[in-house]
């Protein structure tokens, strides 16, 4: 390969990690292009924590109340927290990216697995910043070995990911062996049309002799590096030895690890299955409790097709007894992936690639919820969404609307140049799925801006039923709501809808608790579920952890020693974290400070998103999100929902299909409002949803720039008595 | 294939399979360190050791649990990043661990210093082709 030509180039001392921190942050302005080292001040550690924490913080700082998500100022911060890069216990390789969306117009961070997190900490930062755009595509170079940053002019022909991701790791490794020590964030394609553009995040696989790729797949992020004019990332550091992170209680962190480890090996098999079929165990358990998003989410269940895409098919197709942690030391090794897969359409029509995935996300976004019913067809959607550089969840739930759309006669074949695109159409969807990449065709232009974008455009230029469409797409906040149908659980509805960025499961996964076992009966529950929830799961992107340890395994006692709402938190896993952090930091957290931690930047993500909707960071829900929107779907749950009806003191009999669906939705829109108030008030926001400052004064994130935001928007008669 | 052999029927636990093994890998005599592990759990007395069954070397992410030219399953410590799962995998809880003296696990690798010094020979290096 031809050398890069430079274009800019720094030196740097990388500062060694102490107890988890660098304290060093790398801004990067690609424009300019201009470089600085940053402090991490002890304020920033105690309250923001790192990982999100920091990524949001810095984010803060870098916008204007009006800025875009193309405009040059906002920045992708990326940072892993003071657990990333531990190998002794399993996840500790994640990091999260935050940026303003171009979904949402507010903030979004996502996480991803991968190499990136680890191996730019060991280089010395533990954030990176990046401002600017280029004039044209440029690789940013993190060398960690030899303390240089370099912007180089990309020569890369195609900065599709698993292309320009193999040939980066070629370039950069000075031998096979040395292939991974480097990590490459990549988009792709058509992420230079879409507004959720993912960002792979890469590691090289020994074994396999292939890169991998993880995602951080929501909001965005690879829309704004390719706006960026940013073909990849790159970091290197070789020189890694087992404890990086200088852990205070090296001998506490190695024996927690192994009694994970421990606890993996006697019981995945038993339990999730990880370690054979990573997430996609789910499949079938989700269609039994009418929750696997089925054409549009209009329904949970598909019983004649569901075994197409039973986990066990999936089992066939994954290659089996693989060491596939996305992190070294992640026993839960669920990064499963299908070798020697034949591509059958498209620009890599006959290549035998390894596919990453399908996770159980994309087997439901790109499967159930398009109506196809295919894994190969399923597993060669995802393979060109990730190297085209688009969300799988986005794409999945966006085209289910189109589906949609075109299957109420809302959009016809004119429309969308000559694509039959009822659920199903299996050929043509993966067409339009290239047609995004190529960037020419303008229904997919279309398409790829996500679904609030097509509402509008729809109604525009294809004179599309505006109320049909706002009932059915499967949007808050602008973001396309991920694979769980959250109909008939209110607590998922708030878990879905009342977020801080959008429906997406990382914040609180409330099905099992609210509708399997009944744990959350009142809204006070519920409120208080959606208080402790997304507070714990923030303290993992704090920090620089997955969740899928915490609780895709449960110690065999779990539930045996906990009543069951205790059981859900698995306790001796929370005790396992606790216990690690103090081992790595020296600090002495007990397992409440781990909700006051997040809590902090929880509340100041709130205001940011606040500040960037001008005080109107609206949570709207769609009427497909509450219960059924047309006779179809209550007919097939007839008496479910008649039932439903006769329990709020409704007869069904008698009324027409129509009056009983507007009937249910009056009453639910009205457990809604209630909902919200509850939640509101439990999280200590006014009826807006802003903190108030007495919050910001408790949480002590009561920063003039942040009271100036709530003060600025709430009023008296917005306190919630 | 090397292999250390144990007749536990044999041991009258005097500790100087565990001396010679932690004096020559840890340079301190201490039971913690050594890589052959006499217990007595009441009924007799037990000599845990890594059979080289290599079930470890799978579940490896770096690939650096290998078997030498003698068939011992070694650990490659340029490539071991830490992470223990090895020890998490071990079906004899024979890959150890001490925080104390490396990051890295460490296990028997089939020297035979402690059947040299076991005096009633309850240990023996096994050889094969």
């Amino acid at each position: 390969m031809d050398k890069m030509k430079v274009l800019a180039e720094w030196s740097y001392t990388p500062a060694k990690i102490d107890k988890g921190y660098t304290r060093k942050t790398l801004y990067v302005n690609v424009g300019e292009p201009r470089m600085e080292i940053r402090d991490v001040t002890q304020d920033m550690i105690d309250t923001f924590t790192g990982g999100r924490g920091f990524d949001l913080k810095l984010l803060w700082d870098a916008v204007k109340d009006t800025t875009k998500w193309n405009d040059p100022e906002n920045e992708i911060v990326i940072s892993g927290g003071p657990l990333c890069g531990i190998t002794q216990y399993p996840g500790a390789g994640k990091s999260y990216a935050a940026f303003i969306s171009p979904l949402s117009g507010q903030t979004y961070d996502s996480n991803s697995g991968g190499y990136w997190g680890p191996l730019t900490k060991f280089s010395g930062f533990d954030a990176v910043e990046i401002q600017g755009k280029a004039d044209k595509d440029v690789i940013l170079y993190i060398n960690g070995d030899e303390g240089k940053i370099q912007i180089l002019e990309s020569n890369q022909p195609d900065i599709n990911a698993y292309t320009i991701t193999e040939n980066l790791h070629e370039y950069f490794a000075t031998s096979e062996a040395d292939k991974r020590s480097i990590s490459v964030v990549s988009a792709g394609k058509a992420a230079e049309t879409s507004y959720y553009g993912c960002m792979n995040m890469s590691f090289y696989d020994p074994r396999r002799k292939v890169t991998r790729l993880k995602q951080a797949g929501r909001g965005g992020g690879g829309s704004i590096m390719r706006d960026k004019k940013i073909a990849a990332m790159v970091v290197k550091f070789s020189k890694m030895g087992g404890n990086e992170n200088n852990a205070v209680d090296l001998d506490t962190l190695q024996k927690v690890g192994v009694k994970l480890h421990k606890e993996i090996h006697d019981l995945d098999d038993s339990q999730c299955k990880m370690r054979k079929i990573g997430t996609a165990h789910l499949n079938e358990i989700m269609d039994e409790y009418n929750l696997l998003p089925t054409n549009n989410y209009k329904f949970g269940q598909n019983t004649a097709e569901i075994a197409k895409i039973h986990s066990s098919e999936y089992e066939k197709l994954f290659t089996q007894g693989m060491p596939d942690g996305c992190w070294y030391g992640c026993s839960m090794a669920c990064a499963k992936a299908v070798d020697g897969f034949t591509i059958k359409t498209g620009p890599c029509k006959g290549q035998k690639v390894t596919v990453d995935g399908p996770e159980y996300e994309t087997v439901a976004s790109l499967g159930s919820n398009i109506g196809v019913y295919d894994p190969l067809w399923t597993i060669e959607a995802n393979f060109y969404a990730d190297h085209y550089g688009v969300d799988t969840i986005s794409l999945g739930t966006g085209i289910a609307f189109v589906c949609e759309c075109f299957e109420l006669g809302l959009i016809n074949k004119t429309d969308t140049n000559g694509l039959d695109l009822n659920f199903g159409m299996k050929d043509d969807i993966m067409e339009l799925i290239h047609r995004m990449a190529v960037g020419t065709d303008e229904f997919a232009a279309i398409v790829a801006k996500g679904i609030r974008y097509m509402k509008k455009a729809f109604a525009e230029k294809y004179k599309a039923d505006a109320a049909k469409m706002e009932a059915i797409g499967m949007e808050g906040q602008g973001v396309e709501t991920s694979e769980y149908v959250p109909k008939e659980s209110i607590a998922q509805w708030g878990g879905y809808y009342l977020t801080l960025k959008g429906p997406q499961h990382d914040e609180a996964w409330l099905i099992f608790m609210d509708m399997v076992n009944k744990q959350l009966p009142t809204y006070e529950d519920k409120a208080e579920a959606l208080h402790y929830f997304p507070n714990f799961r923030t303290w993992f992107s704090l920090v620089g952890l997955c969740k899928l340890p915490w609780n895709d395994v449960e110690p065999a006692n779990n539930r045996i020693v906990n009543p069951p709402k205790e059981a859900a938190k698995v306790p001796e896993h929370v005790q396992n974290y606790v216990d690690i952090f103090n081992a790595v930091t020296g600090k002495a957290i007990k397992k409440e400070d781990i909700i006051t931690m997040s809590e902090k930047v929880y509340n100041f993500q709130r205001v940011f998103q606040v500040r960037m909707k001008q005080g109107n960071a609206f949570h709207n829900i769609p009427l497909r999100a509450l219960g059924p929107v047309f006779a179809d779907e209550w007919d097939a749950r007839k008496d479910y929902y008649d039932g439903k009806l006769k329990e709020i003191g409704v007869e069904p009999a008698g009324l027409s299909t129509e009056t009983k669906i507007q009937k249910l939705q009056e009453y639910r829109l009205g457990m809604w409002d209630g909902l919200k108030t509850a939640v509101y008030k439990r999280r200590g926001w006014n009826k807006k949803g802003i903190p108030t400052v007495e919050t910001l004064k408790r949480l002590g994130i009561d920063y003039p720039e942040v009271v100036a935001v709530v003060e600025k928007y709430s009023k008296p008669e917005d306190v919630i008595a | 294939m090397r292999w250390l052999k144990t007749y536990a029927e044999k041991c009258i636990n005097c500790g100087k399979c565990m001396e010679v093994c932690s004096k020559t890998y840890f340079k301190e005599e201490n039971p913690a360190l050594s890589r052959v592990v006499i217990t007595d759990p009441g009924a007799g007395r037990n000599i845990s050791v890594c059979n080289q069954c290599g079930a470890c070397m799978a579940v490896c992410p770096t690939e650096a649990l290998y078997r030498d030219k003698n068939g011992v399953v070694q650990v490659d410590k340029s490539k071991c990043t830490s992470c223990l799962m090895c020890v998490g995998y071990c079906p004899t809880g024979n890959m150890l661990y001490a925080a104390s003296k490396q990051t890295e696990p460490f296990k028997c690798v089939a020297c035979g210093l402690c059947a040299k010094v076991c005096p009633t020979q309850a240990l023996e290096l096994g050889k094969s082709e």
